[in-house]
């Protein structure tokens, strides 16, 4: 493995391993020295074209606990503003001496651009392309299914026979477009609802099954996981669904909804979440909600996939 | 042909040998942790631990577990990516222990540096001593053993190959001439 571009070319023998270094790197991070030498003098570029919050500091903390360099790199109030190509902002990155880039996009595609044109001879690792991909944010949630299931027997297993159910704006997600391959990947169903505004053209293809009814999936999957996406209200250009409220009565994961969801389901959400739209606040902060750990599991799987990556022979 | 140096016997002799090396040493199994150093380390260590809970019976439960070092190796650029090993420290941590580390070879030192490097992130022991079912000299670094299951003075063209009945088919510490390949596994069976 060179790059992560996506979790659609991840073979499962990959997706394990990346899973079960994560397991290692969470016992680190609850040392009380959350540190390792690993990738001391190396230096980690991350270059963020999109707004970021947890996804940015979640990477700068990975590298950060292996001991690399950081440097932040976002769009605004940079040469990109003035005009500056990807190709001339890679370059640049390299003549710096980057051992390894992580890049969020609003293009689909611009990691795989920067990792095939060789601009730069570093490992890229994508932090969210457009609506293509977002891999780290997919192994994170698989992680976090497998703990919660499997606790300190995790490692090595799959997720055979677990069943998903992601909830919401399927067209805009490239976290549902990643969950769905790599949970396949790894043995889990993946279900998707959303009104069929939201669900992309093609859909059909993936191996998902597709409903637009929230209450009728869940009565029948009974499912042990339900993923509630964000509304992307930066990427509703156009009249998806009439209003909020009436999204939030129809697919929002509200408490009655709750109430009905098996007790051990888990309820994820990627963040950040719109209380109230997506989710109500008594699913967002009840004990099945998995929200903080998947922040905490992210800084694991990223120190997995940076040391994966960037040690080794260069 | 690979020539055999210690038997099955001979190794369950020398661990035996060692643990009451340690408890001697130690003044008995108080304030013990046994740590082994994976892959094949983590059984010798597991191994030492049950001989010693036998002798004493006032042993800790909790006496033994694993500690990783791979994230602490010098020459992890040179090298292809190597996964890490769990690290599992028993209950009681490891400040203010004997901790004794256990390693199937002692070689160049170098695992056993990255290993005194990796305990230092973990807590402070009291002491640390290190048990080595072989050692076949060539040290790159000031690092010794306190405990060694047999001295095996060797030239830096052969290969030691232990095989232990946790993970392998057969249960012997075994000598190989250079240019030789028997059916050694490129992990951390041969050194």
């Amino acid at each position: 493995m060179r790059h992560l571009l996506s979790t659609k070319q991840l073979s499962r023998d990959e997706a394990l391993q990346i899973l079960d270094v994560a397991e290692d790197m969470a016992t680190v991070n609850e040392r009380e020295v959350k540190k390792l030498p690993a990738l001391r003098g190396k230096t980690v570029v991350n270059l963020f074209f999109e707004d970021s919050t947890r996804t940015r500091i979640s990477f700068e903390a990975a590298a950060k606990r292996l001991s690399a360099d950081v440097i932040n790199f976002s769009a605004k109030g940079s040469s990109v503003s003035k005009g500056e190509s990807l190709k001339d902002t890679a370059q640049t990155l390299a003549a710096m001496g980057a051992d390894g880039v992580v890049i969020r996009h609003h293009a689909s595609g611009a990691p795989q651009v920067l990792a095939e044109s060789g601009w730069i001879d570093a490992p890229i690792v994508n932090a969210g392309d457009g609506t293509h991909e977002h891999p780290t944010q997919a192994l994170l949630d698989a992680f976090t299914i497998r703990r919660r299931l499997f606790g300190d027997t995790s490692r090595g297993r799959n997720l055979k026979g677990v069943s998903v159910v992601i909830v919401g704006d399927i067209l805009h997600s490239r976290v549902a477009r990643s969950n769905l391959w790599l949970l396949e990947t790894l043995g889990a169903h993946v279900s998707f609802v959303a009104p069929a505004t939201l669900i992309p053209f093609g859909a059909s293809t993936w191996p998902a099954t597709i409903s637009y009814d929230l209450d009728t999936t869940l009565r029948e999957t009974q499912p042990d996981v339900v993923m509630m996406l964000r509304i992307q209200s930066e990427r509703m250009n156009a009249a998806f669904f009439p209003n909020a409220r009436e999204y939030a009565r129809i697919w929002g994961l509200d408490d009655a909804r709750l109430a009905t969801l098996r007790p051990d389901t888990m309820v994820m959400h990627p963040g950040p979440m719109n209380r109230g739209l997506e989710i109500s606040a008594g699913a967002a902060d009840s004990a099945r909600s998995t929200v903080l750990e998947q922040v905490a599991n992210g800084v694991s799987i990223r120190m997995a996939v940076l040391y994966l990556l960037m040690s080794g022979q260069s | 042909m690979a020539r055999t140096v210690l038997s099955q016997a001979d190794i369950a002799r020398a661990l035996t040998r060692i643990s009451h090396e340690i408890l001697e040493s130690n003044r008995g199994a108080g304030g013990l942790v046994i740590l082994g150093v994976p892959t094949r380390g983590v059984f010798l260590a597991r191994r030492i631990a049950e001989i010693i809970q036998r002798i004493e019976p006032d042993a800790p439960a909790s006496l033994v577990g694993a500690l990783d070092a791979t994230m602490y190796r010098d020459d992890l650029a040179r090298n292809v990516t190597r996964t890490p090993q769990p690290t599992q420290i028993p209950a009681g941590g490891v400040d203010g222990k004997t901790v004794v580390l256990v390693d199937d070879v002692l070689y160049s030192g170098r695992t056993i540096r990255a290993a005194l490097d990796a305990l230092s992130d973990i807590g402070r022991p009291k002491v640390v001593r290190l048990a080595v079912l072989v050692d076949r000299g060539h040290r790159e670094l000031p690092i010794r053993a306190d405990f060694v299951g047999k001295n095996l003075p060797t030239s830096t063209d052969e290969r030691i190959n232990v095989r232990l009945s946790e993970v392998d088919d057969v249960e012997e510490v075994s000598i190989e001439g250079p240019g030789e390949t028997g059916s050694a596994e490129p992990d951390g069976g041969t050194r």
